[in-house]
């Protein structure tokens, strides 16, 4: 048993650029404060490496050669490939995992055909959770990578048994390893209607999750997703990944749909591990 | 219409510094390298956000683009409501606008 923590929590580029504009500072805080928390858990774990499974924004993959699935194996990345300003995180180097990197990589392709990359820029999409997470950037980062913006996107059924895979990789290397799964659930990001958050379809998403009922967790089809959590929803790929990691059930430690200048409801969550055999 | 292309140029100045340069440097060029028609070169030229919306490119890649530009973040969902306004309904794409184009925050009302 090596995966050592298993958790997800919200991404968008506000979270940190807009934070200054936030008018609800209590609330924003207490979100600020859950992630605060969720950096000591892990911390506490003694992992030695964090894989992020992120949905990143045309940072690196584009459609001239889109893959489902992608692994960071590089020995650095560079972040964020936008505005430092803008996102009001300085551009930094992070180190990388290669080794470990690519050993989970070859087990992970036992069963998915995952790409992998030693080259990686990073964008809001991981730069917003390692600020929180690992705001010294001191521990070693495996990027992961699912497609969730340019269709067609990877069945919800794939994204679960790619998050099998992940842990079956974990489990098959001697390092503690933590693993967080960043998203959006209902969400409208970089779009006019940014700010919009179907607080109903969230919570009843996050039940499942929470439960970790992998036969409702798949039961959405993507044009309904579409119509009901926005282009964003397609983000829950990640989250359901993670949840298929770990195994066990989760506990919501922080959700709102109050900071809507962040564009996305903020949660964060961990799941219990248990034992895949 | 060449969607993939314009999304591809703005996708290579959002990551690459050295595009960048490129694009203070000497514009045209830069986008002689790629094919696009007259209109999204135009739209290129003039940083016209809201019409660049309307010809379909994605949020995540034209919301850096703006960021890169100096748009302001409420200034530039207003210049994407306004390019709805203006040019039509999006044209082509993943990202379309679903709301009435209201904004959803308390802190954009103001602005
Ligand atoms: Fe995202």
């Amino acid at each position: 048993m090596s995966l050592v923590y298993a958790g997800v929590l919200s991404h968008a580029p506000g979270i940190t650029g807009r934070a200054d504009l936030c008018e609800n500072v209590a609330k924003r805080d207490e979100f600020y404060a859950a992630l605060e928390n969720q950096r000591k858990e892990i911390e506490a774990t003694g992992a030695e490496a964090l894989i992020v499974v992120a949905a990143e924004h045309f940072a690196n993959f584009f459609m001239n050669n889109m893959p489902a699935y992608c692994i960071g194996i590089g020995e650095k990345y560079e972040g964020p490939i936008e505005d430092p300003d803008w996102l009001k995180i300085k551009k930094t180097t992070v180190p990388g995992a290669p080794d470990l990197g690519t050993r989970i990589t070859r087990e992970v392709m036992q069963t998915v055909d995952a790409a992998y990359a030693e080259e990686w820029k990073f964008d809001h999409g991981i730069m917003v959770p390692l600020n929180f997470l690992t705001p010294a950037y001191d521990l070693p980062i495996i990027p992961v990578n699912i497609n969730c913006q340019g269709p067609p996107l990877t069945p919800l059924p794939r994204a679960w048994a790619f998050g099998e895979a992940l842990r079956r990789a974990c489990d098959a290397v001697p390092e503690k390893i933590a693993i967080v799964g960043t998203g959006g659930i209902s969400h409208w990001p970089a779009t006019p209607d940014s700010g919009k958050i179907n607080e109903a379809w969230d919570r009843d998403f996050l039940d499942r999750l929470m439960r970790n009922d992998q036969a409702a967790l798949l039961d959405y089809d993507d044009a309904e997703t579409y119509r009901d959590a926005g282009q964003g929803g397609f983000e829950i790929r990640t989250f359901i990944a993670v949840a298929a990691a770990a195994g066990g059930h989760g506990d919501l430690q922080f959700y709102t749909a109050e900071l809507p200048i962040f564009a996305v409801g903020c949660t964060v969550a961990r799941f219990s591990l248990t034992s895949q055999d | 219409m060449s969607l993939y292309h314009l999304q591809k140029f703005l996708y290579e100045l959002n990551r690459d510094e050295a595009a960048q340069e490129k694009y203070r440097a000497d514009l045209d060029a830069l986008i002689s390298e790629f094919e696009l028609t007259t209109e999204e070169s135009e739209a290129l030229r003039e940083g016209d956000i809201g019409l660049l919306y309307v010809l379909g490119v994605n949020g995540q890649i034209l919301m850096h683009y703006a960021a890169f530009l100096g748009i302001e973040w409420f200034d530039y969902l207003d210049q994407m409501r306004a390019g709805i306004e203006q040019y039509g309904p999006v044209r082509a794409g993943v990202y379309a606008m679903t709301g009435g184009g209201e904004s959803y925050t308390a802190e954009g009302k103001k602005q």
